[in-house]
């Protein structure tokens, strides 16, 4: 039964993924027979290449992959080499938690309406310190380029990378490194990239991959941050996918499939890239160079994780007076009228929500966090690791473009026969939960030193009692993470619950974007927090309960996680 | 059929590099120290006595305790005790609670015994400590004293004195033996410290690299 | 071979059982009261998910309304499935479609109008004709309203039922803006005299197309060309002067026409951070809505072109192989009361305008249309102006897909 927990687990990612991505190569080749298309041929293709602004997306697309990844790896590699060992450094792990907790829509949607003409920050320096009586007529959100895309991303990317990067510090020895380093005369900054990052990026690049393929092909964020015309692809495939005119549908596919190709590209860029930089990188670290840019990158640092926390402060912070406000005109610094009636709409509608949330994450999460837990469990007692290729199944749901699989994935389910409805959104949700909580935890657990449960063993203990007795114990807290890290990916979860749920299921998710969808900003500021309460409750518990659990046992904090 | 720890015709290989080979019978009671340069396979000796090789290590010979063959029995069933460089008191359980996890199931009056046992090893009152709290020599003490009432029937002890401090070490180490001699147990003992083997005053195998 | 032998052999039976069924069933159709008697009892028990745009607080409240009454009354009960876009229901019904799904669907109600109803007709995933089964349909006068039996131009022909009147109204803060433009060349003027004030949704977003409808109304060299398909017609001479009023009004529009708010709901947003001066809607209680709530300002009131202004009616769709068709014919039925219409009418609750013919209703229930309050921002029904009926479905996606060709790329 152990044995067979990382096929299983690979089953359970591919299987869905491959019939998903079927389901839109088959209809790319102008093969739909619903619809009347029953030849094959390239003709959909034509019309997608032929699409006005279609290079533009693609570009878009790809850039914002490229760049998103390459931004948030440089800043939280900046923030470790800058804070690392230092009092901040406390701080920023605390910060993690609650940054990855606020759902991506949820963010994108603050940090629109912090920096808007209209936004935040400029009534509160409106009109004494700009002038402005009215907005000004500057595009700031949605800009062409998709700058403030990137900068959406950006903010939900860095914590995300900090904290698969922080997970195996301690078993790469980075703090010995880094004395060893210093004491050789080194910079804090030149240290960390010479010999903390050469054995930590190894052990990043799944993670950035999936940061990658995340900004090249989401749709949350892009909706409400990326440019409208042309939309990144994803945007544009949704569109096709929503059309009236059923016939687009096979764009839409060939949309989905050009999408996957955009995404693949961009890692492709992102490897050949990483391969030339670890070329020249040894040069650099051989050069015997003891400083890069010390003053600059650590001004730097200390500049920029500051203003990353207050934007997302402020970003909240703005989203929640929205909550409250009833009239709030520009250049108001805060609302001038005050109500809950949005809470009172919420507080109508959520309890049911609230409970489908709730069940679902915890179903979806718990069956993840078994079958990862066999699966590490059985690479212990075996004492082989998954391989490569089999761990790339893992990531394939986080590296393969939601959109284009997922319309696959309702056809599979109708073919097979399997009802709508909580189960099965359930079921669906492992997919993309089951790969963080992978993600998380697995690091963690391997790093358990096996004497523990040799001892244990030779103490007259089964294999099984010593797993139950020893190691889940000993690895509580990254677990419990693990589970916070599950739980906060089930809730945010939009398409996989419409589509499974053929819509009959209502989350707090789906509430809020389709409320979202009427454009009143102080709803959605009320339904967004309420989003975001779950996740958020999820990362407190998982930091609290290991503290009061251990209180009485100092060698569980801080020895483990 | 002798009583004690047998190894017969004992070989172990990593790949096609052959590591060691042993041939020797430790009385009850009695120890006996391996010593030998890191990487002359001192340590793998102990896993496969104690039902832990794994590959790329190949093991050939057998192992008899009390008369038994446990060269294929799964660890937890050989009764075989190991003692580390660390006390490896578990970290999730209180002092009491590693004694008691070590004790065999069923026996009566469980937590009086090892509160009993306690106080003999000079740890009276500790039940209830964290092992995070204890001193070096008193998380030894701790440790010997989880491996006895584990009830084994031979000991591994896998340079256990090493990372103690110099004026504990002595101590600690003539403690050790008395118990594991008072007990009965054979004793094989890892280590590249002389003084080590000579206070364990029995027989001693150099292993070469 | 073996296998399509064994299925002849299984279908057999079942044909033949199903011919001496329908020899034995009585020959004279049933009263429809007598008919309709039995779809409420068939509907009894049934859960009907009724797949409808989600994005407005008070309609999901109207809706969970109705879901009470109708649970009451008629024992069905309501589940009401918020899209944000009424595709995504029309996406399931074509996924169930192609899964060989022909009955049992998850589906068994849709609020629908134009492009989505004339692709579901067109591709045979609707139910019916139904309608004239309703014990309301007739408070409609289907006889005498030729609007409710086109949909887009497209003959309803039964399959869905007319819920709702739309009209696209104008609206300003008339403290500001007390002499709005009433046309299309107006508008042009106010925006060239009033850069970055004004902005229509990104096409193809439902409202974003009805301004490019709205204009193309009233300059297009051929209207009429416009009421049929459009391969019928001359698409470049038709449209040309809505491009050319497009180029010319784009460099003066909110952000230079760089970006566009996304649907109706955005734009509103705009309004009401002060972004721009005029919006538009596709009902009277937008306006009255915003003040209401306070999120647009109190003296915020509706307008609309001196041309006159599209309007629209949506409709009620049960798609082919609903699972619980009578549960969503008999809600479908009480939405159509005089009682559900006059709530749904009331801006209190909705403000969207009714389908019946005040003629048909007692005179107590029609003076209850009449002398409603239709809230501060609207216009009386007798000043609304004339209305634009909306050209053929067709021209939407070509107007879009020409849109997206001139002004999507850079």
């Amino acid at each position: 039964m152990l044995r067979a927990a990382p096929y299983l687990v690979a089953a359970i990612l591919a299987g869905p993924v491959a019939a998903g991505a079927l389901g839109a190569l088959v209809p790319s080749f102008g093969f739909l027979p619903a619809l009347g298309h029953d030849a094959f041929g390239l003709a959909v293709w034509r019309d997608l290449l032929s699409w006005p602004g279609i290079g533009g997306s693609v570009l878009l697309s790809f850039a914002s992959g490229i760049v998103t990844a390459g931004l948030s790896l440089a800043l939280a590699m900046l923030f470790l080499a800058v804070f690392f060992e230092t009092r901040a450094f406390i701080w920023l792990r605390k910060a993690i938690a609650p940054l990855l907790a606020v759902p991506h829509a949820a963010a994108a949607f603050a940090l629109a309406f912090l920096i808007a003409p209209s936004g935040f920050l400029a009534r509160l320096l409106s009109p004494w310190a700009t002038g402005w009586q009215r907005p000004p007529d500057l595009l700031i959100v949605q800009d062409e380029l998709g700058l403030s895309l990137m900068a959406g991303l950006v903010m939900k990317e860095v914590p995300f990378l900090l904290l698969v990067a922080l997970a195996p510090l301690a078993q790469i020895h980075a703090v010995e490194r880094m004395r060893m380093a210093r004491a050789l005369g080194y910079g804090r900054i030149a240290a960390w990239f010479k010999t903390v990052v050469p054995a930590l990026y190894p052990l990043l690049r799944l993670p950035i991959y999936a940061v990658i393929a995340y900004s090249s092909a989401n749709i949350d964020v892009a909706l409400i941050l990326g440019p409208v015309s042309p939309p990144p692809l994803a945007v544009q495939v949704l569109r096709w996918s929503n059309d009236p005119e059923l016939d687009y549908r096979l764009i839409a596919a060939a949309g989905a499939v050009l999408q996957f190709g955009v995404t693949a590209a961009a890692i492709a860029l992102w490897v050949a890239a990483e391969r030339i930089l670890i070329t020249l990188g040894r040069g650099w670290i051989e050069s015997g160079n003891r400083t890069l840019a010390e003053q600059g990158l650590g001004l730097l640092g200390r500049v920029l994780f500051p203003a990353l926390l207050l934007s997302a402060g402020l970003g909240i912070l703005a989203l929640g007076l929205s909550a409250f406000a009833r009239v709030w005109r520009f250049p108001d610094p805060f609302p001038s009228r005050w109500t809950l009636e949005h809470w009172q709409s919420v507080g109508d509608t959520a309890s049911g929500p609230l409970g489908a949330t709730i069940w679902i994450a915890l179903a979806a999460t718990g069956l993840s966090l078994a079958l990862v837990l066999a699966m590490l469990e059985n690479e212990r007692r075996t004492g082989r690791r998954a391989g490569r290729a089999l761990e790339l199944v893992f990531y394939l749901p986080l590296l393969v473009p939601q959109i284009g699989f997922l319309f696959g994935l309702v056809l599979l389910a109708e073919l097979i026969g399997i009802a709508p409805g909580g189960g099965l959104v359930a079921a669906g949700h492992v997919i993309f939960v089951l790969p963080y909580v992978y993600l998380t935890l697995s690091e963690s657990y391997r790093r358990l030193d096996p004497a523990w449960s040799r001892l244990a063993r030779t103490l007259g203990h089964s294999e099984s009692r010593v797993f139950w007795k020893v190691t889940l114990p000993m690895v509580f807290t990254p677990t419990l993470a693990a589970f916070a890290v599950g739980l906060a990916v089930s809730i945010g979860q939009y398409l996989v619950t419409r589509l499974l749920g053929a819509g009959r299921l209502d989350t707090v998710t789906t509430e809020a974007i389709a409320l979202a969808a009427g454009g009143d900003r102080r709803l959605i500021g009320a339904w967004a927090l309420t989003q975001a309460v779950l996740p958020v409750l999820g990362f407190a518990l998982a930091l609290a309960a290991p503290r009061l659990l251990w209180r009485h046992r100092r060698g569980m904090l801080g020895a483990v996680q | 059929m002798t009583g004690g720890l047998v190894l017969e015709g004992v070989r172990i290989a990593l790949e096609n590099r052959e590591l060691l080979t042993l041939d020797k019978a430790v009385a009850p009671g009695e120890v006996l120290t391996v010593m030998g340069p890191s990487g002359s396979g001192k340590s793998t000796l102990l896993s496969f006595i104690a039902g832990f090789l794994t590959a790329p290590f190949l093991a050939t010979g057998r192992v008899l305790l009390d008369g038994a063959d446990i060269t294929h029995a799964p660890p937890e069933a050989r009764h075989v005790g190991l003692l580390f460089q660390d006390p490896m008191l578990f970290p999730h359980l209180s002092v009491g609670g590693n004694l008691l996890f070590g004790m065999p199931a069923g026996r009566p009056v469980r937590k009086t015994r090892a509160a009993e046992a306690l106080a003999r090893f000079g740890l009276e009152g500790f039940a209830d400590r964290d092992p995070a709290t204890l001193s070096g020599g008193q998380a030894s003490r701790a440790a010997l004293l989880r491996l006895l009432l584990s009830e084994p029937r031979a000991a591994l002890l896998d340079e256990p004195f090493s990372k103690l401090d110099r004026h504990l070490r002595a101590d600690i180490r003539s403690f050790t033996f008395e118990r594991l001699r008072e007990a009965g147990l054979p004793t094989i003992l890892v280590t590249h410290d002389a003084e080590d083997a000579e206070a364990a005053g029995g027989p001693v195998v150099e292993l070469a690299l | 071979m073996l296998l399509t032998r064994r299925l002849t052999f299984l279908a057999f039976p079942l044909l033949l059982a199903a011919a001496v069924a329908s020899s034995v069933a009585p020959a004279r159709a049933d009263s429809p009261a007598a008919e309709w008697s039995r779809v409420l009892d068939a509907a009894k028990g049934q859960t009907v998910y009724w797949n409808a745009w989600g994005g407005d607080p008070r309609i999901n409240a109207y809706i969970a309304w109705a879901g009470e009454q109708v649970s009451e009354r008629y024992g069905v009960e309501l589940v009401h499935v918020k899209l944000t876009d009424t595709a995504e229901a029309v996406a399931r019904v074509l996924a169930e479609k192609s899964a060989g799904r022909n009955e049992g669907g998850a589906i068994d109600l849709i609020w629908i109008n134009g492009e989505n109803f004339a692709a579901m007709k067109r591709n045979g995933l609707l139910h019916g004709p139904w309608i004239e089964a309703l014990p309301n349909h007739n408070l409609t006068d289907p006889a005498n309203s030729p609007d409710l039996a086109l949909d887009f131009g497209v003959p309803v022909e039964g399959l869905e039922m007319p819920w709702a009147r739309a009209r696209l109204v104008f609206y300003r803060d008339e403290a500001v803006l007390p002499e709005p433009p009433r046309s299309s060349d107006a508008l042009l003027a106010w925006a060239k005299a009033n850069p970055g004030r004004f902005t229509y949704p990104l096409p193809p977003s439902f409202l974003g197309t009805t301004f490019l409808k709205q204009v193309l109304l009233e300059r297009a060299s051929s209207v009429d060309a416009l009421y049929r398909p459009v391969a019928e017609g001359d698409f470049a001479s038709v449209t040309a002067p809505l491009w050319d009023y497009l180029d010319a009004l784009h460099p003066h529009l909110w952000r230079q026409a760089r970006s566009f708010p996304a649907n109706a709901g955005a734009m509103r947003r705009l309004m009401s951070d002060g972004e721009i001066d005029i919006a538009f809607a596709f009902s009277q209680s937008e306006a009255t809505a915003g003040i209401e709530s306070g999120e647009l300002p109190e003296t915020v009131r509706n307008y609309v072109f001196d041309a006159g202004t599209i309007g629209n009616v949506s409709f009620l769709a049960i798609p082919f192989n609903a699972a619980h068709r009578d549960g969503a014919m008999v809600l479908a039925n009480f939405l159509l009361s005089p009682e559900a219409q006059l709530r749904k009418q009331d801006p209190e609750h909705w403000g969207s305008a009714t389908v019946l013919d005040l003629e048909e209703l007692t005179p107590e229930q029609a003076k209850a249309f009449r002398e409603m309050d239709l809230g501060p921002a609207a216009i009386p029904a007798d000043r609304l102006g004339a209305m634009l009926a909306e050209p053929h479905p067709s021209w939407t996606d070509a107007l879009e897909e020409e849109w997206n060709r001139r002004y999507a790329v850079r």
